[in-house]
């Protein structure tokens, strides 16, 4: 009898031990120069698509420069980007620390990107 | 319940017929737009190749050397065991290994011939390549690689026939002098080699060492155009090419 007392208090341990409190949020910044000069303030997909799937639109884009030799992204709404890490996406979010560090490190992801791909703002003097 | 031979025969079919059907929904969904789509100002080209001007190219002249492996972050390890190069000099007796002899004219056995990878017609270090990361792109003939694959087996090193790739054995990150954001690094444990600019290409911008040499040593067209400059300038001189034998199809040419 106290085995199964054990055995549900160690399988509902998830549910009550986390009760009451709030989870920290990672804490990102989007008010970057850059952003701020633009009339419009949206990136080139929904911010819902962009938060959960930027992965995958980023490796479809690796595929599509690397291998297929295709540069331009039609994004949903018809406009054209230059599929380009360093140049697009770190041109608007030039605050790598505070925006695309502060979720990575909050989620415990390491990518590689910035092994080879260059921090614009890093390298220039 | 019984389920008898038929019924169950009828339930497998229309399960079947089940599992076509999203495909054919997802084929009438699309919209038809491509998402990805070709640079506009980039250069056309059927067969991109090189023709080199032996005798103008001057012994002491790095300019294209220096171009390129600034646009492109080639690292300078200072150590020739290391060294990592997409286009260099080597001495004209091992550029042309059968073309030696005690009379040539009038010192080519001491003189060195620019080279850089041919970007062959069947390029051995793609054959070789387990993992696809080096291929041959079948719109322009460029050699390229893909160094998100790469995993450093340096098969393809083996396989080159030319010396025209080289390895990183070190991070290169600390030993390029000036890093050029608008192209990445490689990390450690990759292989590179020259890339023919396909980045400069599709800006409309012909390669950095074709447009860095003063002499005009370099030519650089499309051999899928029978109008293009490259394909005159090969038809009205004698070329050669670098071991020709191997069958490899060098599309960098020599013109003597």
């Amino acid at each position: 009898m106290a085995g199964v007392f054990v055995f549900l208090a160690l399988v509902t341990f998830p549910f009550w031990y986390g009760k009451g409190r709030t989870a920290l949020r990672p804490s990102f910044q989007l008010d970057t120069p850059e952003i701020q000069r633009l009339a419009e303030k949206k990136c080139i997909e929904p911010t819902l698509y962009m938060r959960a799937s930027h992965m995958k639109l980023v490796d479809s884009w690796k595929a599509a420069v690397v291998r297929d030799g295709n540069r331009w992204y039609v994004a949903s709404d018809g406009r054209r980007f230059s599929m380009s890490l360093s140049g697009n996406c770190l041109h608007c979010h030039s605050n790598k620390e505070k925006f695309c560090d502060a979720c990575h490190n909050y989620a415990g992801v390491k990518p590689a990107c910035w092994s080879c791909h260059v921090v614009p703002q890093e390298v220039r003097p | 319940m019984r389920s008898s031979r038929r019924n169950f025969l009828k339930i497998t079919g229309l399960s079947l017929l089940g599992i076509g059907v999203r495909p054919v929904l997802e084929a009438l969904g699309a919209n038809g737009s491509p998402r990805f789509v070709k640079s506009p100002a980039r250069l056309v080209g059927k067969r991109w190749a090189m023709a080199i001007r032996l005798g103008k190219c001057p012994d002491d002249c790095r300019d294209c050397i220096a171009a390129c492996h600034l646009v492109h972050n080639v690292p300078d390890f200072g150590n020739p065991k290391d060294e990592v190069k997409w286009i260099w000099n080597e001495p004209f007796q091992d550029v042309f290994p059968g073309q030696g002899n005690s009379y040539l004219y009038p010192d080519w056995g001491k003189r060195s011939v620019v080279v850089l990878c041919n970007h062959c017609d069947h390029p051995p270090c793609v054959r070789v390549c387990p993992t696809k990361a080096t291929f041959k792109r079948e719109e322009d003939g460029i050699v390229m690689m893909d160094y998100h694959r790469c995993i450093g087996c340096r098969f393809c090193i083996a396989g080159c026939p030319y010396g025209a790739r080289s390895m990183n054995y070190r991070d290169p990150r600390p030993f390029i002098k000036k890093i050029n954001p608008n192209f990445p690094t490689r990390t450690k444990g990759v292989v590179e080699k020259c890339n023919f600019c396909a980045e400069r290409l599709v800006l409309g911008l012909r390669p950095a060492c074709v447009e860095a040499c003063k002499e005009k040593v370099l030519d650089f067209g499309d051999l899928g155009n029978s109008q293009s400059e490259i394909q005159k300038v090969l038809r009205a001189q004698f070329s050669i090419r670098r071991k020709p034998e191997l069958g490899t199809q060098p599309q960098v040419f020599y013109l003597v």
